[in-house]
């Protein structure tokens, strides 16, 4: 289990990540979705003890019940691969060129498994069919820019699968690829995770993503957690005015589709743009932009209470609307 | 009828390939492979396919940055790939470009106000009151022409393309990727935007994108791409409510448009 406890990853004055608490047991699926500078990409970093050295932690973080917020390095690197393990969005650049796919996946193998050379080649090959790679044999002796970037990102998965780790960290892993490829990668990592019993943490801006993969969602904002809950229940019901608003300014789909020359319905949009951490309002981050804001918005933080299907940030909720 | 203000005649673009095999001849890749369209003074044309489609060989083609290898393209009568370049040059204030990257395509050491007015120098015409104009018109203020693009967000950096694209009042924007970098909630915004001006304005545009709830919410005809031929077009309302060739209803499922 990785359990956050009023978790926070500050930078001088301003906080990256403010007092999140959230947690993540085996089995579950958690989805992360935010836009850009909402914390997200920290809080998946902070769940692998890979936040900026220059970054000051408050609050807890624990990892199967041990204490890591003020871990030294040498735990974290006992905990990752085994435990925990993450991938990215680009995986050419997390796959180092001038090694084949066979030598990155047989490296960890060695290093944390102790397996010999002859039994990592066959868990390796293992591990490229069960993401769906055709030909494992083959896949060994490539280099990672013999695959397209579909294959790269399965063999990235791989990699990060080959010391079965109880956690799977992904942030934005399909964001570079086609709709088409983004969709099997999507259901490779749903039916990962279910056949291995293993926690997922998918981050993503993408709501048609999350709402595909994850069981649970955590909507994010300037750095704080503003709601919780059901994935399908919270995406269906909204009661942030954040993720209300997300939810409205995003086109329709075809339904929106209309006859040309016929007058074209304007989209929701949300007042403003997305506060730079340095500018991050005090008290709700969404201060300035929010429809239903009132005084203490400004100044005071809402904390996480009970709303709708979940639990969401807002001080308009609280007493009873 | 009117005549339509941009038309792609079964329009074709090869690239030769690096060889394979010291003696066999370089592979070819057909990167546009005979597309044909219509585009009406005021009208959306949505372009939708996956990387490697063609979109943007297309949009390269339309600007007449590269000419094509067969078929014509007509630009207010105008066959592009024939015109000299005097003549072409001062025929681009009317078809301009907005990009994906507005980081990219502005120049971080120059004014905002300096790159709006870009288009005008190349035809000499550079006149601040336009470039206040144009910027009154995306949503800006005039007094933001003296600022730098570091002092702007993402959304507003791509105000600022849409800007510099418009001071020359052209009846064509082609529109590569241009919301595909933004936040959902300023998407909206720039979406908003383009439809505001396309009414006010009179704008045509070819708006090229991967993303098929966006071409649903701004397009008025569609055109799918893939492997460089054009699988189905149409009214937006028709090919994605009945899309006809299953390339298209796969990528509509893909993008769970309808979930």
């Amino acid at each position: 289990m990785i359990a956050l406890d009023r978790f926070s990853v500050r930078f001088g004055t301003s906080a990256a990540l403010r007092e999140a608490t959230i947690s993540v047991a085996p089995g579950d699926r958690l989805g992360v979705v935010g836009e850009s500078g909402s914390g997200k990409t920290m809080l998946g970093l902070a769940m692998m003890g890979m936040t900026p050295g220059q970054g000051r932690l408050e609050g807890s973080l624990s990892v199967d019940g041990r204490e890591m917020a003020d871990a030294p390095e040498p735990r974290w690197q006992a905990l990752r691969a085994r435990r925990v393990a993450m991938i990215f969005q680009e995986p050419m650049s997390a796959l180092n060129p001038l090694r084949r796919i066979g030598d990155l996946i047989c490296e960890p193998l060695g290093v944390h498994m102790g397996m010999g050379r002859r039994a990592a080649r066959a868990r390796a090959a293992d591990l490229l069919a069960e993401v769906g790679l055709p030909d494992p044999a083959l896949r060994l002796r490539q280099f990672p820019h013999e695959l397209s970037g579909g294959q790269r990102q399965r063999a990235l998965i791989a990699l990060a699968l080959a010391c079965d780790p109880a956690f799977l960290i992904a942030d934005e892993p399909t964001t570079a690829l086609d709709a088409h490829v983004a969709q099997r990668v999507t259901a490779l990592l749903v039916r990962l995770a279910e056949a291995r019993g293993m926690g997922l943490i998918l981050i993503s801006h993408d709501l048609t993503t999350i709402a595909r993969a994850t069981t649970r969602i955590a909507v994010m904002y300037g750095g704080d957690i503003v709601e919780t809950g059901p994935t399908r229940a919270v995406l269906s019901d909204p009661a942030h005015p954040y993720t209300l608003g997300l939810l409205a300014a995003r086109p329709a789909g075809i339904a929106a589709a209309r006859p040309p020359g016929a007058p074209r319905p304007r989209l929701a949009t949300i007042p403003g743009s997305v506060p730079r951490l340095a500018d991050l309002p005090e008290g709700c981050r969404f201060a300035g932009r929010c429809a239903i804001e009132r005084a203490i918005c400004a100044t005071r933080r809402p904390v996480l209470r009970p709303a709708g299907p979940g639990a969401a940030a807002c001080h308009a909720l609280e007493g009873g609307q | 009828m009117t005549d339509p203000l941009l038309s792609v005649e079964t329009v074709s673009r090869r690239y030769r390939l690096p060889r394979e095999r010291l003696l066999r001849p370089a592979p070819v890749l057909t990167a546009v492979d005979r597309v044909s369209f219509r585009l009406n003074p005021g009208e959306t044309l949505g372009i939708v396919g996956e990387s490697g489609s063609g979109k943007s060989t297309l949009a390269r083609m339309i600007m007449a940055f590269e000419p094509p290898d067969s078929g014509v393209i007509m630009f207010q009568g105008h066959d592009l790939a024939r015109m000299r370049a005097p003549a072409l040059r001062r025929l681009r204030p009317r078809f301009q470009m907005v990009f994906q990257d507005p980081y990219g395509s502005l120049d971080p050491r120059r004014s905002v106000g300096w790159s709006i007015a870009e288009p005008l120098r190349a035809i000499a015409a550079d006149d601040p009151a336009r470039v206040a104009e144009a910027l009154r018109q995306v949503g800006l203020q005039p007094g933001d022409a003296g600022k730098y693009p570091h002092e702007f967000s993402g959304g507003q950096r791509q105000r600022i393309a849409i800007a510099r694209a418009i001071v020359t009042r052209p009846a064509l924007l082609v529109a590569d990727e241009a919301v595909s970098a933004l936040d959902v909630s300023v998407q909206a915004q720039i979406l908003n935007l383009l439809m505001d001006l396309q009414e006010t304005l009179g704008l045509a545009i070819v708006f090229i994108s991967h993303d098929l709830r966006v071409v649903a919410s701004l397009c008025d005809t569609v055109l799918v791409l893939q492997n460089g031929q054009a699988r189905e077009a149409g009214p937006v309302a028709d090919v994605l409510n009945r899309p006809a060739h299953p390339y298209t209803r796969s990528l509509l499922a893909a993008a769970g448009v309808s979930e």
